[in-house]
C-alpha cells in the first residue's frame, strides 16, 4: 500500500463522513417537498450533530459499559463499511482486508450492539426495539447477503471493488439477476434503514417505532454519534446500490486525483436522484404494521434467491 | 517417547486421577484443589501433544489388552491429533473451572463426579487414536456411560433421570448402528481393524450402505435431526461443566467419527451422499437455531444452539463430499478445513458459554431466562468474557465464529463450477438456508445475553448474586482469549490444520495465493480476502480517535438520572422483554415449526395466567408412534408370560427342538 493509496482511502473515508449528513437532510428536504410542506434547511442534520456534541450528557443510573461503549463501537463499525464500499473510487486498499461477506458482519455487528444497548437500561421500549430491530435484522440481512452474492457470481470475486470493476467495465445490457437482485436490495435498504414501510424515520408513535425505540434513552455526544453513524448507514447502502446497479462513472484508480475530482459531481448526482427516489417511495408507501414486515422482508428474500438462481440458469 | 505413547500416557494420568478420587471421595478440598487441576495439567500437555503431531507422520501402536487375540491398535495421524488438540485445549479449561465448581451438596459425592469425569475425558481421548473397530465401541461406550453418570449427578430429581435415560436410549441407537457400519466396512474378512478395512474395496451398494449407517450412527451422537430429542434434555440436566464438555468435544467426537468413515474408511464418495448430507445438515441447522429462539431455558437455549452449529458443520461435510466425489480436491480441502475451523471455535466458545451459565447458575439458583436480568452488574467477569462469547457464536467480525462462516460461505460460492447442473441449482437455496442460519443466530444470542445480562433484574434476590470464583475466572479468560486468537490468526490456525485436508482429500487449502499471515484468502486474493487483524485494528482507531476527538472538542462531562422511556412513570422489572417475549416474532413467523399449546387467560379470571409451550413436532411424529408401537409389542409378548414354570419348561423345550432342527 502506497501513500497515495492511503490519503485516497483516508479521502474516501471522509466523503462519506462529510456527505452522509448532506444526504440526510437532501431526503427530508425532497420529503418535505412532495408532501407540500416547507423544507428543512439542507444543513439541518449538521446543525443537530453539532448541537447535540455541546450539550451534556445524560445517561440512565443503571446504564452498563456496554452502553456508553456502543455509539462509539457502532460508529467504528460503519466507518470500516464506508472504507470498503467504493464511492468514488474502486481503488480501496482497505477492501482487500473485508470483502462483501465481512461488509455484512460489519453492519450485523452495529446492530447486535445496538440492541444489546437498548436492552441495557431495562426499559420496556428499550427491550422492543431491540426485539423489533433484530427481527428485522435476521431477514434483511440474509436478503443483503443473497444480493450481493449474485453480483459477486457474476464477477467471481466476493471483494466489493472486484465486482464493482467487473460490473462496470460490462457492455451494457438488461440482466435479469440483476434486476431481481435491484428490486431485492431496494427493499433490504428500506428495512434497514428504518424508512417506510417498515419503519419512520421521523416519528416517536411509541407502538409503531424501531429504530428510534433504539436511541430513546441516549443523549447528547451518544446520540449524536448514533445519529451520524445511521446517516453513515444511509449513505453507504445508497453507494452501494449505485456502484452494482449504476456502476459507470466510477473511478478505477484511486490515486488519479484529477479524475477523482470529476467523478465527485457524478456520485453526487446520483445520491441526490437516489435520495429523491427514496423520498417519492416514502411518500407513496404507508407504513405497514409490524407483523406484515416478514411478509415484505420474506419477498426480498425470496427475490435474492431468484436473482442468484437466475444468474445460474442464464448464466446472467 | 513418540508421541502417540504420550497420549497413551494421558489417557492413563486421566484414569488414574479418576481412580484416586475414590481415595477420599467426601474430600471436596482433596478432589477440586488437587484432583481436578491436574487433570487441567494432563488436558493441556495433550493439546500440545496434538498440536505438535499435525504434522508428523502417523504412529500406530498394538496394545496387549483387552480380549485375547483381539489386541488394542491405536493409531496417531493428523485427523486424530487435530481432535485430540481440540479435546485437550478444551478439557484443560473446564478442568480448571471444574475445580472451582463443584460443590458438596450437588448430588453425588466429589470423589465419584471425579471418576466419572475423568474417565469420560480419557474415553473420548481414546475414541480418538482407536484404531479397530473393537476398541472404538469400547471406548465409545465407555464414553456413553460415563457421560450418561455424569449428566445424572443430580439423580435425585426425577426430570434429571428421565433426560439421562433418553440420552442412553438415543446413544445406544447410535452405537448400534456405528457397529454395523463396521460390519459392513470389514466386507466379510472378519478383520476389524481400520487398516484392513481401508484395505478393502466394497462393491455395489455397500459403500452406501456404510455412509447411511455412519451417518446415523453418529448423527444420533452429534444431535442431527431427527436423532436430536436427547441433547435439550440432557444439557440441561446435566451440570454446567459437564454439558460444556459434552456439547465442545463430545459432539465433536461423532463428527470425527463420521470423516474418519467418509474419507479415511471408504473409498470413494459419491455425489448423492453429499446432498443427502448437505439438505440433512442445514435442516438440522435452522430447526436448531428457530428453536433456540424461543426457548426460555438458558442451557436449552444453549442446547439447540449446539445443535444449529453441528448442522451448520455437518453441512460443510456434505459439500466436501460434493467437490470430493466431483474431483475437485482444493475446494474440498477449503471446505473441510471451514468444517473443522468451526468444530474448533464452536469447542471454544460454545464452552465458554455453558461455563458462564455456570456460574450464573451457582450464584443464583436460576436457569429460567424469565427470573434473570441485570447481572452484568453483579457479575462484571462473566457477563464480560461472556460478551466475547456471544459475539463470537453469532458470526461477527473480527472474532472466531465469522472467520469459519466466511469459509464456508466462500466455498457455497466455488460450488457453480460443479459439472451437474442439477446440483449447481440447490446451491442457491443451500446458501440461502445457511445465511438465514447465521442471521437467525445472532437473534438468539442476544436474546440469550440481553436477558441474563443486561436491562433490571427481574428478581429481587440477584442482587445478592456474586462474581465467578478465581478458578472459574481463569478458566473463562482462557476461553474467551481463545475466541479472540482463533478470530484474528485465521492463516496461522489454517496452516496448523492444513495436514488434516492432506490425509483426507489429498490437498492443501493452502496451495495458491499470497502465503501472508495478515490476509486470508484461500484461492488469490483478487476473489476474496479477509482480514480480522486489520479490521480490527481499523475499528479500534476509529474508536479511540472519535473518543479523543469528541473529549478534546466538546468535554466528557457526564449526568446519571433516570432511565427516560418516554416519560412513562413507574416502570417495573417485569416491563422488560421476557424470554418468551423476545422469542415471540419468530415464534410467529416460524409457527408451522412448532407444536404450540397456548393457555390464554379470559377477561373474567382473577388470576390471569398466560402460557405457551413451544414443543418439537418430531416427539409427536416420530417417538410417540415408536413408543405406542413398542407397548404393544410388549404387551403381545407378555401374554406368553404365564408365571408357571411348567409352561417356560415347555417353551424350552421347543426351542430346543427348533435348535435341533436348525442347527442338526
Amino acid at each position: 500500500m502506497t501513500i497515495a493509496g492511503f490519503l485516497s482511502q483516508l479521502l474516501q473515508i471522509a466523503v462519506a463522513l462529510i456527505l452522509a449528513p448532506l444526504l440526510v437532510g437532501w431526503v427530508n428536504q425532497c420529503r418535505a417537498w412532495l408532501s407540500n410542506r416547507s423544507a428543512p434547511s439542507l444543513l439541518l442534520p449538521y446543525r443537530t450533530i453539532r448541537k447535540l456534541f455541546a450539550k451534556d450528557a445524560v445517561v440512565a443510573e443503571n446504564a452498563s459499559p456496554i452502553f456508553r461503549l456502543t455509539p462509539y463501537v457502532v460508529f467504528g463499525a460503519m466507518c470500516c463499511a464506508a472504507a470498503i464500499v467504493p464511492s468514488l473510487a474502486t481503488d480501496l486498499p482497505f477492501a482487500r482486508a473485508a470483502d462483501a461477506i465481512a461488509l455484512v458482519g460489519l453492519f450485523a455487528l452495529a446492530r447486535v450492539f445496538m440492541s444489546l444497548a437498548a436492552m441495557d437500561i431495562g426499559t420496556a421500549f428499550g427491550s422492543l426495539g431491540a426485539r423489533r430491530d433484530m427481527f428485522i435484522g435476521f431477514l434483511a440481512e440474509p436478503a443483503l447477503l443473497m444480493v450481493l452474492f449474485t453480483a459477486s457470481l457474476i464477477s467471481g470475486s466476493t471483494s466489493l471493488p472486484e465486482i464493482v470493476d467487473t460490473l462496470a467495465h460490462r457492455e451494457f445490457g438488461i440482466y435479469p439477476s440483476l434486476a431481481f437482485a435491484g428490486v431485492a436490495f431496494t427493499m433490504v435498504s428500506l428495512a434497514e434503514n428504518a424508512r417506510i414501510p417498515i419503519d419512520n424515520p421521523a416519528t416517536h408513535l411509541e407502538l409503531t417505532m424501531i429504530h428510534e425505540a433504539m436511541l430513546l434513552e441516549y443523549s447528547a455526544r451518544h446520540l449524536a454519534l448514533l445519529e451520524w453513524a445511521s446517516a453513515l448507514k444511509l449513505f453507504n447502502y445508497s453507494c452501494i446500490g449505485l456502484a452494482i446497479f449504476l456502476p459507470f462513472g466510477i473511478v478505477t484508480s484511486g490515486t488519479d486525483w484529477l479524475a477523482l475530482l470529476s467523478a465527485a459531481p457524478l456520485l453526487i448526482g446520483k445520491l441526490a436522484a437516489g435520495g429523491f427516489a427514496l423520498a417519492l417511495i416514502e411518500t407513496l408507501s404507508a407504513k405497514m404494521r409490524i407483523f406484515r414486515a416478514p411478509e415484505f422482508l420474506g419477498t426480498a428474500f425470496m427475490l435474492a434467491v431468484l436473482a442468484m438462481l437466475v444468474n445460474l440458469l442464464l448464466g446472467a | 517417547m513418540n508421541n502417540l505413547e504420550l497420549v497413551v500416557g494421558a489417557i492413563i494420568g486421566w484414569l488414574a486421577l479418576g481412580a484416586l478420587g475414590l481415595l477420599r471421595p467426601r474430600r471436596l478440598v482433596y478432589v477440586s484443589r488437587v484432583l481436578f487441576p491436574a487433570g487441567a495439567a494432563v488436558g493441556l500437555a495433550l493439546a500440545v501433544v496434538g498440536f505438535l503431531s499435525i504434522g508428523a507422520p502417523a504412529q500406530s501402536l498394538v496394545l496387549p489388552l483387552g480380549l485375547p487375540d483381539l489386541p488394542f491398535h491405536l493409531r496417531l495421524d493428523a485427523l486424530s491429533a487435530f481432535f485430540l488438540l481440540l479435546l485437550g485445549a478444551t478439557a484443560a479449561a473446564v478442568s480448571i473451572y471444574s475445580a472451582g465448581y463443584f460443590r458438596a451438596n450437588d448430588g453425588s459425592v466429589p470423589g465419584l463426579i471425579c471418576l466419572e469425569y475423568h474417565v469420560f475425558l480419557a474415553a473420548m481421548a481414546m475414541v480418538l487414536v482407536a484404531d479397530d473397530a473393537y476398541l472404538f465401541m469400547v471406548a465409545w461406550e465407555t464414553m456413553a456411560l460415563s457421560s450418561y453418570f455424569l449428566v445424572t449427578t443430580d439423580h435425585k430429581i426425577p426430570e434429571i433421570r428421565r433426560a439421562g435415560f433418553l440420552y442412553l436410549l438415543i446413544a445406544h441407537v447410535g452405537a448400534l448402528a456405528i457397529l454395523l457400519c463396521f460390519g459392513v466396512l470389514q466386507g466379510g474378512s472378519g478383520d476389524y481393524t481400520f487398516d484392513a478395512m481401508r484395505a478393502i474395496e466394497l462393491a455395489g451398494a455397500w459403500p452406501s450402505i456404510a455412509f447411511f449407517l455412519a451417518l446415523v450412527g453418529f448423527g444420533a451422537k452429534a444431535g442431527l435431526l431427527p436423532l436430536h430429542v436427547w441433547l435439550p434434555e440432557a444439557h440441561p440436566a446435566a451440570p454446567s461443566p459437564v454439558s460444556a464438555l459434552m456439547s465442545a468435544v463430545m459432539l465433536k467426537t461423532a463428527i470425527y467419527g463420521l470423516l474418519r468413515v467418509t474419507f479415511d474408511l471408504l473409498h470413494a464418495q459419491l455425489w448423492w451422499w453429499g446432498v443427502v448430507t448437505l439438505a440433512v445438515g442445514l435442516v438440522t441447522a435452522l430447526f436448531g437455531v428457530v428453536f433456540a429462539a424461543v426457548q426460555s431455558d438458558m442451557k436449552r437455549l444453549l442446547a439447540y444452539s449446539s445443535i444449529e452449529n453441528i448442522g451448520i458443520i455437518v453441512a460443510g461435510i456434505g459439500l466436501t463430499i460434493l467437490f470430493r466425489a466431483y474431483d475437485k480436491p482444493l475446494l474440498a480441502a477449503i471446505t473441510l478445513t471451514a468444517v473443522l475451523y468451526h468444530a474448533l471455535n464452536h469447542a471454544f466458545f460454545k464452552s465458554l458459554l455453558f461455563l458462564a451459565t455456570g456460574s450464573v447458575l451457582h450464584s443464583t439458583h436460576e436457569r429460567s431466562l424469565g427470573k434473570l436480568g441485570g447481572l452484568i452488574h453483579r457479575m462484571p467477569w462473566v457477563a464480560g468474557l461472556a460478551l466475547v462469547g456471544t459475539l463470537a457464536i453469532a458470526g461477527l467480525p473480527p472474532l472466531n465464529g465469522f472467520v469459519s462462516e466466511w469459509l464456508l460461505l466462500q466455498a457455497f460460492l466455488f460450488t457453480p463450477t460443479l459439472p451437474q447442473s442439477f446440483v449447481n441449482m440447490l446451491v442457491p437455496l443451500a446458501t440461502a438456508a445457511l445465511v438465514l442460519a447465521v442471521a437467525l443466530a445472532a437473534y438468539v444470542m442476544v436474546k440469550f445475553y440481553g436477558i441474563i445480562f443486561l436491562g433490571r433484574m427481574r428478581e429481587p434476590h440477584l442482587a445478592y448474586a456474586k462474581d465467578a470464583g478465581p478458578m472459574e475466572r481463569v478458566a473463562l479468560i482462557y476461553l474467551a482469549f481463545g475466541c479472540v486468537v482463533l478470530g484474528i490468526f485465521p492463516v496461522n490456525v489454517i496452516a496448523m490444520l492444513d495436514p488434516v485436508n492432506a490425509l483426507l482429500v489429498g490437498s492443501s487449502a493452502m496451495q495458491e495465493g499470497p502465503r501472508s499471515w495478515l490476509l486470508l484468502a484461500p484461492i488469490n486474493a483478487d476473489r476474496s480476502s479477509y482480514s480480522p487483524l486489520i479490521v480490527l485494528v481499523v475499528i479500534v482507531i476509529v474508536v479511540l480517535l472519535t473518543v479523543q476527538i469528541v473529549h478534546r472538542f466538546y468535554h466528557g462531562r457526564v449526568r446519571r438520572a433516570p432511565p427516560w422511556d418516554c416519560g412513562f412513570p413507574g416502570q417495573t422489572p417485569r416491563m422488560q422483554d421476557t424470554a418468551e417475549g423476545f422469542g415471540q416474532p419468530i415464534r410467529n413467523v416460524f409457527e408451522p415449526f412448532f407444536r404450540m399449546e397456548r393457555h390464554l387467560p379470559s377477561p373474567f379470571d382473577t388470576k390471569p395466567v398466560y402460557s405457551v409451550k413451544a414443543d418439537d413436532h418430531f416427539w409427536h411424529w416420530l417417538y410417540v408412534p415408536i413408543v405406542r408401537g413398542a407397548e404393544v409389542l410388549a404387551r403381545l409378548v407378555g401374554r406368553i408370560q404365564q408365571g408357571r414354570i411348567s409352561v417356560y419348561l415347555t417353551y424350552s423345550f421347543f426351542t430346543l427342538l427348533a435348535l435341533l432342527f436348525f442347527v442338526r
